[in-house]
């Protein structure tokens, strides 16, 4: 058994072993100290075949992909700038103003991915090596490389994240909604979702099944 | 296998002449199915030439749910995942839940977790061996004598946690309430008397004929294939792949016992029907020894906070090895009474990613087989 090398290590060898993937590690602050990288769309399939292949990482369980959903976000910070103002017989004064200013942070969707490795198992405490890939706003460009052709695991939670949280995963050999049935039309999982009324399910072929049903029963 | 792919493509281009190619949809209300489960398949004559699985009928969005409470609303919520193992799922979430906020566990507790979550696998395995036989025919008897003795079990979880199935046992740090040492007793005298179940179990078809003839070389799943895609759990061992996370992770007090992995040779549905046998006789001796050696002292430290529980924000991934696999909790706190995002690992549903691949080119008969050793519960697959 050897240890897992740590996510700068890890960031260190994927840029050297895969040209121009940009990997930015990002920290986490928890006991648990499962810290994640974060990949570019365009060199993620590559990534993930090579932490799958490397013959000392050999991460060859991809155990679990999600989605998350951050939303927009402002942040307020007051800060002093110089500015001219109007003095007292017309000419301006250099003087120090306080401000706020909002910064507002776009949300977006992101697919997670724990990797594990079976072959090498890794020193306990086992750490998982996090794959994160976050697109790029939460409306319509929504759409993430699939990693399903490397780990074959993806292909049902990446349907998952794709039916709750509408993540569209290109490359995917079969993306259709898993949990919720064909033909519902929002994303139940997105922190902004609100339930239809109980009484908007009633068009739904089997509503009309069910009343049929207890009519005749009666 | 060409042939079938050949037909396949045939189908799919819509070709005339195909008249024998019939679609059956299996499930969702079918006894084999274990619950309300549908399969999509078609057949040419007996042959299953595709099989699309389809599910989500019990979905009720359990992790929205864990969404809107606090982290503690969560553990009775996780009993219903695998409605069998709620000792198991609870362990699974309370370990992610300790990690994320980093929560030291007394040892005794860590003892009495490893004593529940055995008896656990032990009773979850000897059903499914019992559901197995009886999808084979062999109807009644086998699933009436694991019945038998997870009575016994399900008794002992019901005079320490107030309930047989939905136990909601587990708190983060340590446990709800003490065992007894009249409780141990009983569990030492049922593990005393539960390899002779055992025997008398396997021993009843093991060797028997038709039971051969229906599961050894059905529903082969290659090593390569099941390590891609993700199968764990006694699944995974069938094919002959090493892993157990008791063993690689060391989480609670598993290091400290001595058992055995067993592996098989073949990856059919024989060797996963072994694999439940075996396991359950490893969880004996894990048995006999946490209740000889469990130590006395507290079972939870009563400073920890469990109502208002805040982590610091971040994020964790806890897992366990579940009877039926890998089950994960993966939590991300804001630094807030409720989790930002809470999402399980359901073992049954990503062992099911490969179950066409097990039943193409077998006869529709060996679905049901197949089906049964992979050993699903919709309340966790679905969620």
């Amino acid at each position: 058994m050897t240890a897992l090398p740590t996510a700068e290590d890890l960031k260190a060898q994927i840029e050297a072993g895969v040209p121009g993937a940009q990997v930015t590690v990002i920290p986490n602050a928890s006991p648990s100290a499962q810290h994640s990288l974060l990949l570019d769309h365009e060199h993620a399939p590559a990534v993930a075949l090579f932490l799958r292949d490397h013959p000392d990482l050999r991460l060859d369980l991809c155990t679990l992909v999600t989605g998350v959903d951050w939303l927009d976000t402002e942040t307020t910070e007051k800060i002093k700038v110089k500015k001219v103002v109007p003095g007292p017989v017309g000419a301006g004064i250099e003087q120090e103003v306080e401000e706020t200013r909002k910064t507002k942070i776009p949300g977006y969707l992101e697919a997670v991915y724990h990797l594990f490795s079976m072959e090498k198992k890794h020193d306990p405490p086992a750490m998982p090596v996090v794959l994160r890939l976050r697109t790029a706003n939460r409306i319509d460009q929504t759409h993430v490389p699939s990693l399903t052709p490397v780990w074959r695991s993806c292909e049902f939670q990446e349907r998952e994240a794709f039916d709750l949280y509408g993540i569209v995963f290109d490359g995917h050999p079969d993306l259709r909604r898993i949990l919720m049935w064909d033909g519902f039309e929002d994303y139940p999982m997105r922190k902004d979702y609100v339930p239809p009324a109980d009484d908007s399910l009633a068009s739904l072929p089997f509503a009309s099944l069910q009343r049929a049903s207890t009519k005749e029963a009666r | 296998m060409t042939g079938v792919a050949e037909l396949e493509r045939r189908v799919e281009a819509g070709e005339d002449g195909l008249g024998d190619i019939l679609e059956v949809s299996m499930g969702p209300h079918h006894p084999s199915t274990h619950g309300v489960f549908r399969m999509d398949v078609r057949l040419e004559g007996e042959k299953v030439v595709r099989l699309k699985p389809v599910f989500g009928y019990l979905h009720r969005n359990h992790e929205k749910i864990a969404e809107h409470g606090a982290y503690l609303a969560a553990i009775p919520y996780t009993d219903r995942l695998d409605y069998l193992n709620s000792m198991t799922n609870n362990w699974g979430y309370v370990l992610a839940v300790e990690k994320l906020a980093g929560i030291p566990v007394p040892e005794r507790a860590e003892y009495i977790r490893v004593i529940v979550a055995e008896l656990s696998r032990f009773q979850n395995h000897a059903g499914l061996v019992g559901f197995l036989l009886q999808d084979m025919g062999a109807s009644g008897t086998p699933l009436m004598y694991a019945f038998r003795e997870r009575e016994k079990i399900l008794d002992l979880f019901e005079s320490l946690s107030g309930a047989r199935m939905m136990c909601n046992y587990m708190r983060f740090g340590g446990l709800r309430v003490d065992c007894t040492p009249a409780w141990l007793e009983e569990v030492r005298q049922l593990v005393s008397g539960l390899p002779k179940f055992v025997d008398e179990f396997e021993a009843l078809l093991r060797g028997n004929e038709i039971l051969m003839a229906r599961t050894q070389g059905v529903g082969v799943l290659p090593r390569e294939l099941a390590i891609n895609a993700g199968v764990t759990g006694p699944m995974l061992r069938a094919s002959g792949v090493n892993y157990d996370i008791r063993k690689v992770d060391h989480y609670g007090v598993y290091d400290r016992f001595d058992f055995r992995v067993p592996l098989g040779d073949h990856g059919d549905v024989y060797d996963r029907y072994m694999m439940r046998i075996l396991e359950m006789r490893e969880s004996l001796k894990i048995l006999q020894q946490a209740v000889r050696d469990i130590p006395g002292g507290p079972i939870i430290d009563p400073k920890t906070r469990l109502r208002g529980l805040r982590p610091k924000a971040g994020e964790a991934y806890g897992r366990i090895e579940a009877p039926k696999g890998e089950l994960g909790f993966f939590l991300i706190s804001d630094g807030s009474t409720i989790p930002c995002r809470y999402r399980v690992r359901p073992p049954s549903m990503i062992n099911l990613t490969i179950l066409e691949d097990m039943c193409l080119g077998h006869n529709i008969a060996d679905v049901v087989v197949i089906l049964g050793s992979v050993d699903i519960v919709l309340g966790e697959v679905d969620r």
